[in-house]
C-alpha cells in the first residue's frame, strides 16, 4: 500500500521576506515526510535548519513553491487546525518553571479545550498516557524548574504528544543534553514515531545518534541544498561527504563519525589481529602525524608496527626492533624519532 | 492545585471583608462602631455628619481601594506574563507615567479647572481619556521596543528611561502651568483612594470590573504565553491579537486607576509575586483570581495605614505602598534561585 506523505513539498523556496527585500536561504527544495518515521535534519550552523523548521511549522511563509500538509496547502490551515496538526518542541527558554510537569503537559491540550481551557476526563487520560509514554509520570507533580534538562525535554515532548498531532517538529531537542539523555530522547522519539505512527522531524548536531536511530536523513548544506533518503542509502552513496564543505573534515564510513584529515608525509605499516585494535592504533598514530598503511600495501623501507594486544606492541624500523607494553611507551618512542629527525 | 487556589481565595475573601469593615470603622474622624453599624443598616445616628462621612467618603474610598488594588495587581500579572519578565509592572514599564502624562496634560493645560476633587462628568471623562491615551501610547512604545530588544533586563531599563522622559515632560508642563494646576497635580500625584465620589463610583467600578472580567477571559492564552511566543503560537494562540487584547486590558485598568487615584507604585509589581509565592504556581487559572484578591486586600490595608494618624491627617498613599511592596521585590530578587517560577 502506498502511504501518503504527511508533508509534501515541491520546488519550495525558503527564507525571509522583510519589507521588499528578500533573504533567500534555499530554493527548489522537494521532499516528503512520512508517518511512522523518524527523520533527522543534519547540517552545519547557518545552513538554514531552523528556517526550514519554521517554514514547516508555518511560523514563516515559504517564498514560493508548494507545501502540502496532509494533502492540503499549509497556508490554508487556520491557527487552530495547525495547532492540532503540528506539534513543536524548541530549546527556547520558557517562563514555566512555576508550573508542574502535569500542568505543562496539560497546556498541550489547549488546541482541543474550550474557551477557558477546562480539562475533561478524556484530557486527563491523554495527559497521563503521554506522561507514561515519555517516562516521566513519576515526576508529574514536580515543578518544571526541578527537572533536569533531559526531563524537561521529555515533558515538552509529552506536551507535543497530547496535542494529538500527526506531525512533530523538534528544533535541536538534544542540544545541552549529556550522552545518556541524548540517547534516551532519541530512542524515545524513534519509538514514538513507530508506536504512535507519528511523522517526526528533528534538527540535530548529534550525527552519531542520528545515524543510529533515524529512518531517514535530510542533509542540508549551502552547496548541495537538501538531500533526503534512508540513512544507510545516504551513507553508502557517500552523501555524508557533502554535508560539510570542508576538505579537512572527512567521514569515516566504517564507524559513522567525522574526523579531521590527517596531514602527514610519514607512513607506517600497521598489522593487528582485530578491527578494534586497528581502529585505536590508527587513531593514536594519526594524532601523532602518521598515516597508516595495511600490510598488503606494504612498501619497503617503511617502519612497521605489529600490535598483538594492548600490551604487546612490536615496532620495527630499518635499524631497530623494539617491543612496548603500552601505547604511552610507543608514542614516546615515535615522538623521539620525529624530534631526532 | 485547584483546591489550594480555592482555599486561598476563601481566606482572602474573608480578610478583605475584615479589612473593608476596618476601613469603614477607622478614619480621620472617630465614629463609634455601633454608630457605623446603625448607619450601614439605615438607622439614624446622633450626628448627621457621621452618616455623611460613611456614605460619601469611607464607603466609596474602601470600594475604590479594593477595585484599584485588584486592577493594578491584575495588570501587573498580565504584563509580567506578556513580557515574559517577572519584574515587569505598570509602574516599572512607564505605563503609569504615561497615564500621568495624559492626566497632567488634561489637568495642567486646563489650568487647574479640572481637578480630581471637583469633577464634572466631562472633566471626569477627559481625565480618564487622557490617562488611557497616555498609557496606551507608552504601552505601544514598549511593545515596539520589545520586538527590537530581546533581553528582558534591557527592555525594563528602556521602560524606566521612557518613564524618565514622561516625567520630564510632566515637569515641563508643571513649569508652565498655573499654581492651582500644579497644586492639584501634586496632590493627585501623592496617590489617594479618596478621589472617587459616591456618584462617580458606578462609572469607576464599571470600568474596573469590565477590565478585570476582560483579564479573566485571557487566562487561557496567558497560560500558553508562559512557554514563550513560539510555543504559544503552536498551541493556537494568535499572538498579535492576544498582545493587543492584553494591551487594552492593562491600559484600561492602569489608566482608570491612575486617573482617579494617582500613580500608585508597587501594588501592580509586587502582588503577583506574593500570590505566586503563596500558591506555588504560575498557572493563571488560580493565580489570576488570587492576585486580584491579594491586590484588593493590600490596597485596603494601605488605605487603612494612611488614615492611622487619625485626626492629625492622612498619610499620602505613595508613601505607604513602596514600604509594603519594595521588600517583596527585594526578597524575590535575592531568592530567585530558590523560587521555581524564575527558573
Amino acid at each position: 500500500m502506498e502511504k501518503s506523505p504527511v508533508i509534501l513539498a515541491n520546488d519550495l523556496g525558503i527564507g525571509y521576506r522583510m519589507n521588499k527585500r528578500e533573504k533567500r536561504v534555499h530554493s527548489h527544495l522537494s521532499f516528503q515526510l512520512y508517518a511512522g518515521e523518524l527523520t533527522c535534519l543534519l547540517g552545519a550552523n547557518g545552513t538554514g535548519k531552523s528556517t526550514m523548521l519554521r517554514t514547516l511549522s508555518a511560523s514563516q511563509p515559504p517564498l514560493e513553491g508548494e507545501l502540502l500538509l496532509q494533502n492540503r496547502p499549509l497556508s490554508e490551515y487556520s491557527e487552530k487546525e495547525r495547532s492540532r496538526t503540528i506539534g513543536i518542541v524548541l530549546t527556547d527558554k520558557t517562563q514555566a518553571g512555576g508550573l508542574t510537569v502535569y500542568e505543562l503537559v496539560a497546556l498541550g491540550r489547549q488546541p482541543h479545550t474550550g474557551f477557558f481551557g477546562r480539562l475533561q476526563k478524556n484530557d486527563h487520560t491523554l495527559i497521563q498516557e503521554a506522561l507514561e509514554a515519555v517516562g516521566i509520570s513519576h515526576k508529574s507533580r514536580a515543578y518544571l524548574s526541578e527537572l533536569s534538562d533531559g526531563e524537561r525535554q521529555k515533558a515538552m515532548i509529552a506536551k507535543a504528544l497530547v496535542q494529538e498531532c500527526p506531525l512533530i517538529l523538534l528544533d535541536e531537542p538534544t542540544a545541552f543534553l549529556d550522552v545518556v539523555s541524548r540517547i534516551e530522547i532519541m530512542t524515545l522519539l524513534h519509538n514514538l514515531a513507530l508506536e504512535q505512527n507519528k511523522a517526526i522531524l528533528l534538527s540535530t548536531h548529534d550525527i552519531e545518534q542520528a545515524l543510529v536511530l533515524a529512518d531517514k536523513l535530510w542533509l542540508l548544506s549551502k552547496e548541495n541544498g537538501l538531500q533526503c533518503g534512508v540513512t544507510e542509502d545516504m551513507i553508502l552513496s557517500h552523501r555524508m561527504d557533502d554535508l560539510f564543505a570542508r576538505n579537512e573534515i572527512l567521514f569515516d564510513y566504517a564507524h559513522g563519525v567525522y574526523y579531521p584529515e590527517v596531514k602527514s608525509r610519514r607512513f607506517i605499516v600497521v598489522e593487528t589481529p582485530n578491527d578494534i585494535l586497528l581502529h585505536w592504533t590508527t587513531n593514536a598514530l594519526n594524532r601523532h602525524g602518521y598515516a597508516c598503511l595495511s600490510p598488503e600495501e606494504q612498501q619497503n623501507g617503511l617502519p612497521r608496527l605489529k600490535v598483538k594486544s594492548q600490551n604487546q606492541l612490536l615496532y620495527t624500523t630499518n635499524e631497530t626492533q623494539k617491543e612496548f607494553i603500552s601505547f604511552e611507551q610507543l608514542l614516546q618512542e615515535i615522538n623521539n624519532d620525529t624530534t631526532k629527525k | 492545585m485547584k483546591s489550594k487556589g480555592l482555599k486561598y481565595g476563601i481566606a482572602l475573601t474573608f480578610i478583605i471583608l475584615v479589612l473593608l469593615g476596618a476601613n469603614l470603622l477607622f478614619g480621620s474622624v472617630h465614629i463609634p462602631a455601633n454608630a457605623v453599624w446603625s448607619i450601614l443598616t439605615g438607622h439614624a445616628v446622633e450626628k448627621a455628619s457621621w452618616s455623611f462621612i460613611i456614605w460619601e467618603s469611607r464607603i466609596p474610598q474602601a470600594l475604590t481601594a479594593l477595585l484599584c488594588g485588584a486592577a493594578l495587581a491584575a495588570s501587573g500579572l498580565m504584563l509580567q506574563t506578556a513580557f515574559n519578565n517577572p519584574l515587569a509592572g505598570p509602574s516599572i514599564l512607564g505605563i503609569n507615567s504615561g497615564a500621568s502624562l495624559g492626566v497632567a496634560l488634561v489637568m495642567l493645560a486646563g489650568g487647574g479647572t479640572i481637578a480630581t476633587g471637583v469633577f464634572s462628568l466631562s472633566g471626569f471623562f477627559s481625565v480618564i481619556l487622557g490617562a488611557f491615551i497616555g498609557s496606551m501610547i507608552i504601552m505601544g512604545v514598549i511593545l515596539f521596543f520589545s520586538t527590537l530588544i530581546k533581553s528582558n533586563i534591557m527592555l525594563l531599563i528602556t521602560g524606566i528611561m521612557i518613564g524618565y522622559i514622561t516625567s520630564s515632560a510632566i515637569s515641563l508642563l508643571n513649569f508652565f502651568a498655573t499654581a492651582e494646576g500644579v497644586h492639584s497635580y501634586i496632590i493627585w500625584g501623592m496617590g489617594n483612594f479618596g478621589g472617587v465620589s459616591l456618584h462617580q463610583l458606578p462609572y469607576f467600578a464599571g470600568i474596573c470590573v469590565a477590565g478585570l472580567l476582560f483579564s479573566i477571559l485571557l487566562i487561557k492564552p496567558l497560560n500558553a504565553l508562559l512557554l514563550g511566543t513560539r510555543y504559544a503560537e503552536n498551541l493556537g494562540v494568535n499572538i498579535r491579537r492576544t498582545r493587543n487584547l492584553l494591551l487594552i486590558a492593562t491600559g484600561l485598568l492602569t489608566s482608570v486607576t491612575t486617573a482617579f487615584c494617582g500613580p500608585i507604585a508597587f501594588i501592580g509589581l509586587a502582588m503577583p509575586h506574593v500570590s505566586r509565592l503563596m500558591l506555588g504556581t504560575s498557572n493563571h487559572n488560580s493565580l489570576l483570581p488570587v492576585t486580584l484578591l491579594t491586590g484588593g486586600a493590600i490596597a485596603l490595608l494601605c488605605n487603612l495605614i494612611c488614615v492611622l494618624p487619625g485626626e492629625s491627617g492622612v498619610i499620602p498613599l505613595n508613601a505607604v505602598t513602596p514600604i509594603l511592596g519594595a521588600p517583596v521585590i527585594i526578597y524575590v530578587i535575592v531568592n530567585q534561585r530558590k523560587i521555581q517560577y524564575f527558573n
